[in-house]
């Protein structure tokens, strides 16, 4: 199992923890779209990697939907809805980036511990993925929780997502992954692109999520 | 070959379908019923005909019940749906083209929570779950308000969380099978993972129930990690608000119970049941205490549906069969007078025109039967006898006491606060001075009193041939 074909797969998820870390300092939309589909493109080789050291053809697809729907379809469709609304300017943070990027560190730490424990009996390659996969999970929730705007947010959840799918993969011979990664990408064009971001637009002019909590709680 | 499996899941698939393209209110109300009426009779044939199970659906003990408790509220809800939606179009809130939309995404909706019940495999157990979560949040969204959109986009965001916990969750659960049953589909097979669980590495398992427990757990609306359901309930239409609480919540339970089941056969695991009864005693004591402050009235039964779901899974997390069976039928009479009592209060809201408990008043003068409706209502969730709830509730108190007096002590406690929540609401909403409108209700109220006339005799009388249904599936429950 060790060997050049390990190496690679490791290197390939432990650079899509990196680019979750870059995502969590960017301060402009346009920027962090960016990296978003450098995330999903790291995400699409790592997947048709591991299709191609397990031999599982139905990975390339998955691959090929990361690809081409989360790295280029969605950043163009975000893209052009930042456009629209003219909210290119700075990402309010609630956590600024340097406490943000110390919880980030404490997250991948507490992932590695858990993961690299409980798993010492399974294969190292699944093993260094899951712990890999845990951490971008948990880096998407704290990209979420830290920021306020929708887009982000839902960029936050996006990288989550792929979170799961490189765990999903790097389960060897898991069934029905394809299935779940069409599933995913359904919930997020279905409603994000499609119809929230217009129907919040539309009553608010504004994506940003504070906004929406003044209408919040309880109707006095 | 179709059987009453294949039967409860392509009945909602062609109804969805159907309804997607039919116009006309009055026809799509009415072939929205008559899907639903099948579905529960399809579910009830699964007592008389067991189909045989395969690696994608299966059909046992436990989830039987569940299927005819979700196709049976399914079906009342449908009936007052028809006569919700009918003033709702009168008073323009929602559009013919939003209508077909709502009654489409009611089939899909049953659809996909009777598939989270039958699915054998823990994926395509995950993926339905998914979908039923994404009906909802547009089924809550629908009004396009901002208090609605609000309410759509925090349930999308923190149902989304849940789930992608869930999966993770999953994930590590075939990580710890493959090893033992293989590569391959059957390692995510349940009846498959069961028999073998006894030999899966516990840690792993120990770490994927975390992840299961927090992620399904936010659907089932346990504290802390409720916070969607309280808005989810009451911005969306009333009788998604129903199906919400009396159904929805069971389905994310039950995956639990599916994973708490492959736990507790794995002797070196961690027991489950800890954890959920902390959940579930917190989710009760802190709801209980949410019923005070609250002044809109849907919001406020969204709280007191966090507060028996903690009972449940503080039941379900004690364990064995007499907690177990009491568990059940707690969940049976949560979800049929909970369903019951949101039908009362959506037609009130229609005849109130408004939400505020404060503009309510009077109601058993002015509209006597919705008025002692709700009464019967509350006096049947708050856990008075001899209604049903005061039967399982009493099953829980006693069959968990001599185990854990303290913990049962503070369940009480938990109860008795929400009791006095309730009625101090109830006491504003239906006597007093009449306040605001005062039209007749264009209700049907045969679902609400059928509901509330099940839960009546259930706490009087209940038949042997369901008492051992409910043995069978409690001792099934370990």
């Amino acid at each position: 199992m060790r060997g050049i074909t390990f190496d690679i797969a490791h290197m390939l998820a432990g650079s899509l923890v990196l680019v979750s870390f870059m995502q969590l300092y960017q301060d402009r939309l346009y920027a962090l779209l960016n990296i978003y589909a450098l995330h999903a493109l790291v995400l699409a080789a790592s997947v048709a990697w591991q299709a191609f050291i397990q031999d599982a053809p139905h990975l390339y697809l998955t691959a090929m939907i990361a690809l081409v729907f989360k790295a280029i379809i969605i950043p163009v469709a975000l893209h052009r809805i930042i456009v629209k609304l003219g909210i290119h300017r700075e990402i309010e943070t609630v956590v600024g980036v340097g406490p943000a990027m110390l919880l980030g560190m404490g997250l991948v730490a507490l992932a590695m511990v858990v993961m690299l424990r409980v798993t010492a009996e399974a294969d190292p390659l699944a093993r260094e993925d899951l712990a890999f996969a845990l951490s971008v999970v948990l880096l998407g929730l704290l990209m979420m929780v830290t920021r306020r705007n929708a887009v982000s947010q839902v960029i936050g959840f996006m990288s989550l997502e792929n979170g799961l799918v490189l765990a999903a993969t790097g389960a060897k011979g898991m069934p029905l992954v394809v299935e779940i990664s069409i599933a995913f990408s359904v919930l997020i064009a279905f409603i994000v692109i499609g119809i929230f971001l217009f129907r919040i637009r539309e009553r608010f002019d504004t994506v940003d999520v504070q906004a929406l909590d003044r209408f919040r709680g309880e109707r006095q | 070959m179709i059987d009453a499996l294949t039967g409860v899941l392509l009945i909602p698939a062609v109804a969805a379908a159907l309804l997607a393209v039919l116009p006309g209110y009055r026809l799509t109300a009415r072939l929205n019923v008559l899907a639903a009426f099948l579905s529960f009779v399809t579910a009830v044939s699964l007592f008389i005909v067991e189909p045989v199970s395969g690696p994608y659906l299966l059909v046992d003990d436990l989830n039987k019940v569940f299927i005819v408790l979700t196709t049976f509220v399914g079906f009342t809800t449908s009936a007052f749906s028809a006569s919700y939606i009918g003033h709702e179009i009168e008073i323009g809130r929602l559009t013919p083209t939003y209508v077909r939309f709502y009654h489409a995404m009611y089939q899909v909706l049953m659809f996909a929570m009777n598939l989270a019940l039958v699915a054998n495999n823990i994926g395509l157990m995950w993926v339905a779950i998914e979908m039923a979560t994404l009906t909802t949040v547009l089924m809550v969204g629908i009004y396009r308000t901002h208090e609605a959109l609000e309410a759509a986009w925090k349930y999308f965001i923190l149902g989304s969380v849940g789930i992608a916990l869930a999966l993770f969750g999953t994930i590590l659960v075939y990580m710890a099978a493959r090893p033992v049953i293989g590569e391959g589909l059957y390692a995510m097979v349940w009846t498959v993972l069961v028999t073998k669980a006894a030999q899966f590495d516990p840690a792993l398992l120990n770490v994927a129930f975390v992840f299961l427990l927090l992620g399904y757990g936010t659907k089932v609306g346990l504290a802390p990690l409720h916070a969607w359901l309280p808005d989810a309930h009451a911005e969306g239409p009333t009788p998604i608000s129903a199906v919400l609480s009396g159904l929805l919540l069971n389905v994310a339970l039950y995956a639990l119970l599916r994973f708490k089941m492959i736990l507790a056969l794995n002797p070196a695991a961690l027991a489950p049941g800890p954890l959920m009864v902390t959940m579930g005693l917190i989710s009760c004591v802190f709801a209980a205490f949410m019923l005070y402050r609250r002044r809109d009235i849907k919001r406020m039964f969204a709280y007191s549906s966090i507060e028996h779901m903690g009972i449940i899974v503080f039941a379900f997390g004690m364990g064995g069969p007499l907690a177990n069976f009491a568990a059940l039928l707690h969940m049976t009479m949560h979800s049929l007078t909970k369903s019951a009592i949101f039908y009362a209060v959506g037609h009130i809201a229609q005849v109130k025109g408004t939400q505020k408990i404060a503009d309510m008043g009077g109601l058993t003068v002015t509209n006597p039967v919705l008025g002692w409706g709700l009464v019967l209502g509350v006096v049947a969730i708050a856990g008075l006898p001899p209604l049903g709830i005061f039967m399982s509730e009493f099953l829980v108190v006693s069959s968990t006491f001599a185990r854990a007096p303290w913990l049962v002590l503070i369940l009480v406690f938990g109860i008795l606060v929400g009791l006095g929540g309730l009625f101090l609401r109830l006491n504003t909403i239906v006597f007093g001075e009449p306040v605001g409108p005062t039209a007749p209700a264009q209700a049907s109220y045969v679902p609400m009193f059928a509901h509330l006339a099940i839960v009546a005799m259930a706490g009087i009388y209940m038949p042997p041939a369901l008492v051992t249904g409910f043995q069978n599936v409690a001792r099934l429950l370990g």
